[in-house]
């Protein structure tokens, strides 16, 4: 059985946050989707609140300290992402956006991934389309055509809304469906490993 | 072993005043800083090269060649010399010239740059930083090595018998070193030529420079230049020194705190944790440098930052004397007791020209328009 590495990213803040609450769902029903299809996976989740200070010193000296580049290793490597957000100021949270960009910015080419968003009112509910999906466009990811998106009264009335319930499963079937078969990821290419391109190449003008 | 300073050239002000010295205040303590690293026994001195604010080092061998007549054994550097925005001839011609000022102390590293709006002032773009790194590199070799070039290239006007003088000293070029912080490319180009490597191992965590010193050093071997641990490396790295580490990290702490490439971010205590940068005591200093062989193995040429963010002159200067006389004589003993003698030290100019089988004079005589004679020529008629 091939085992996958789920990466999930999440920028909930509180504890227990409706952001991770999300994540965790989306996590359990692609795990699930991945079993019915054959394949087994590994979850690594990323708390991005324990890393807010990381994350900030990395935007001033350039490089990201030990624990940082764990959780960024782990999601470069992964087979694929799930990244949920809160809703701060109708957009992704500034320690959301800051985790994707001390990525380097072909660090998540082809990388399947299922965005998912949280917010107390339902009218931030186009904040996965019109903000998040960008994002991973620019950084060529391959999202999932499901986008979840859950507001407080999703989660209201004693249990989950059917309606959510359905959204999760049908994005998880689409993250399973984009991963399975695929080959397993590979750690990005080591720059350096001994140059493909000749030195005498790279003289005469590339 | 080799050591000595860097300096970027910065006029910034002095956060504990407010004050900032003036450009001809900062040039002239440039001079006094090179001055005063040869009185206490140091070996080299490097100068940045910049064109924006608040540097004041555009002209490097204006100020190289003031120090290079006030001083006797100083091995004059640069860090860097910018290799994309600058012509290729303009570096071979300037260098040339202050080799025979010198009498051979001089020695260049390469460097590309990284601050975006000045490759367009010089006609050219950041994102083509290493294919101008390569070509221009690859006809300063040429200028420098061949009397008469033809030469084609992507960046810069074509030359038809181009001769630049003056000729190198002996007929040998000065060395070169190529400096970079992260692009593997310009780690190949270095071992590629069997060219010396610089990493400024300021900043950022000591597993990069520890990655691309490695990298070279295979790849030297891979072109034939000898075996990795013959590779020529040099660091940089940055101190700050009192008697007492507290004193140190007091004094130092605003000067961190405030500086435009540290402040803002990690805690001082932090960044010392985290990257080879080391505020302390003396003895401090000198175990953190010795450590510096345990990741790139045994290498040539130590540089300090010293003169960074504001400190003042006096500063300084009381820095180089903590330099010169309680940490580089212990660290030239240590290391040259750790090194191996298949370990080459530092190219000098005097070692280059004894590998070269001698010095000769290699001026180029103008020829005659007419008769097409030289002088050369001439005599020998």
């Amino acid at each position: 059985m091939t085992t996958r590495t789920l990466a999930v990213v999440s920028a909930g803040l509180s504890d227990p946050s409706s952001t991770r609450l999300l994540a965790d769902r989306l996590t359990a029903a692609t795990v699930e989707a991945l079993r019915a299809r054959g394949e087994d996976a590994t979850v690594e989740v990323v708390e991005l609140r324990g890393h807010a200070r990381d994350l900030a010193d990395n935007l001033t000296s350039g490089f990201g300290n030990g624990s940082l580049q764990t959780a960024i290793d782990t999601v470069v490597g992964a087979d694929a992402l799930i990244a949920v957000t809160p809703v701060f100021s109708a957009s992704y949270s500034g320690l959301f956006k800051t985790f994707f960009d001390v990525l380097d910015k072909d660090a998540l080419t082809g990388k399947p991934v299922l965005l998912g968003a949280t917010a107390g009112t339902p009218r931030h509910s186009l904040v996965v389309e019109h903000a998040m999906r960008p994002l991973f466009a620019y950084l060529r990811a391959v999202v999932v055509p499901t986008g979840v998106f859950a507001a407080a009264e999703d989660w209201a009335g004693g249990g989950v809304d059917r309606s959510l319930a359905g959204r999760v499963e049908r994005a998880a079937g689409e993250l399973a469906g984009l991963v399975s078969g695929r080959p397993v990821a590979t750690r990005p290419a080591d720059p350096f490993a001994d140059p493909t391109t000749s030195f005498e190449e790279l003289l005469k003008g590339r | 072993m080799q050591f000595g300073i860097f300096t970027v050239g910065d006029v910034t002000p002095d956060p504990t005043t407010g004050r900032a010295p003036t450009e001809a205040e900062r040039v002239k303590s440039l001079i006094t800083i090179a001055l005063k690293a040869e009185e206490v026994g140091l070996d080299v001195f490097a100068q940045g090269q910049h064109h924006n604010p608040p540097f004041v080092v555009s002209s490097p061998t204006t100020t190289l060649g003031y120090i290079a007549a006030k001083t006797e054994k100083l091995v004059l550097s640069t860090s860097t010399t910018l290799i994309t925005t600058t012509d290729p001839v303009k570096i071979a011609e300037d260098f040339a010239t202050l080799q025979h000022v010198a009498d051979g102390r001089v020695d260049l590293m390469m460097g590309r740059g990284n601050t975006g709006p000045v490759y367009p002032w010089f006609g050219k773009d950041i994102r083509d930083g290493i294919p101008l790194a390569v070509e221009n590199y690859q006809l300063l070799r040429r200028l420098w090595r061949e009397d008469v070039v033809d030469w084609e290239g992507q960046f810069r006007t074509p030359l038809q018998g181009f001769t630049s003088t003056p000729r190198p000293l002996d007929g040998v070029p000065p060395f070169v070193w190529h400096g970079s912080i992260r692009s593997p490319q310009i780690a190949e180009q270095a071992a590629y030529y069997g060219d010396g490597f610089f990493h400024n191992h300021i900043f950022w965590p000591p597993e990069h420079t520890e990655r691309m010193v490695e990298f070279y050093r295979r790849r030297f071997e891979h072109y034939g230049h000898g075996s990795a641990d013959q590779a020529i490396v040099g660091l940089g790295g940055q101190v700050f020194m009192r008697k007492n580490s507290q004193d140190a990290v007091r004094e130092f702490r605003p000067y961190f705190d405030k500086a435009p490439v540290y402040g803002g971010g990690p805690s001082l205590e932090e960044f010392t944790s985290q990257t080879p940068l080391t505020v302390g005591s003396p003895e401090q200093v000198i175990e953190r440098t010795l450590g510096f062989r345990d990741y790139v193995g045994d290498y040539q040429r130590q540089l300090f930052l010293i003169d960074h963010a504001g400190l003042p002159l006096k500063t300084v200067l009381e820095q180089l004397d903590i330099l010169g006389e309680e940490v580089v004589p212990v660290l030239r003993r240590e290391f040259a007791a750790l090194k191996p003698a298949h370990v080459p030290d530092a190219p000098t100019h005097a070692g280059l020209v004894a590998a070269a089988g001698g010095g000769h004079d290699s001026t180029v005589h103008a020829a005659d328009d007419v008769t097409g004679r030289t002088v050369e020529t001439a005599a020998q008629a």
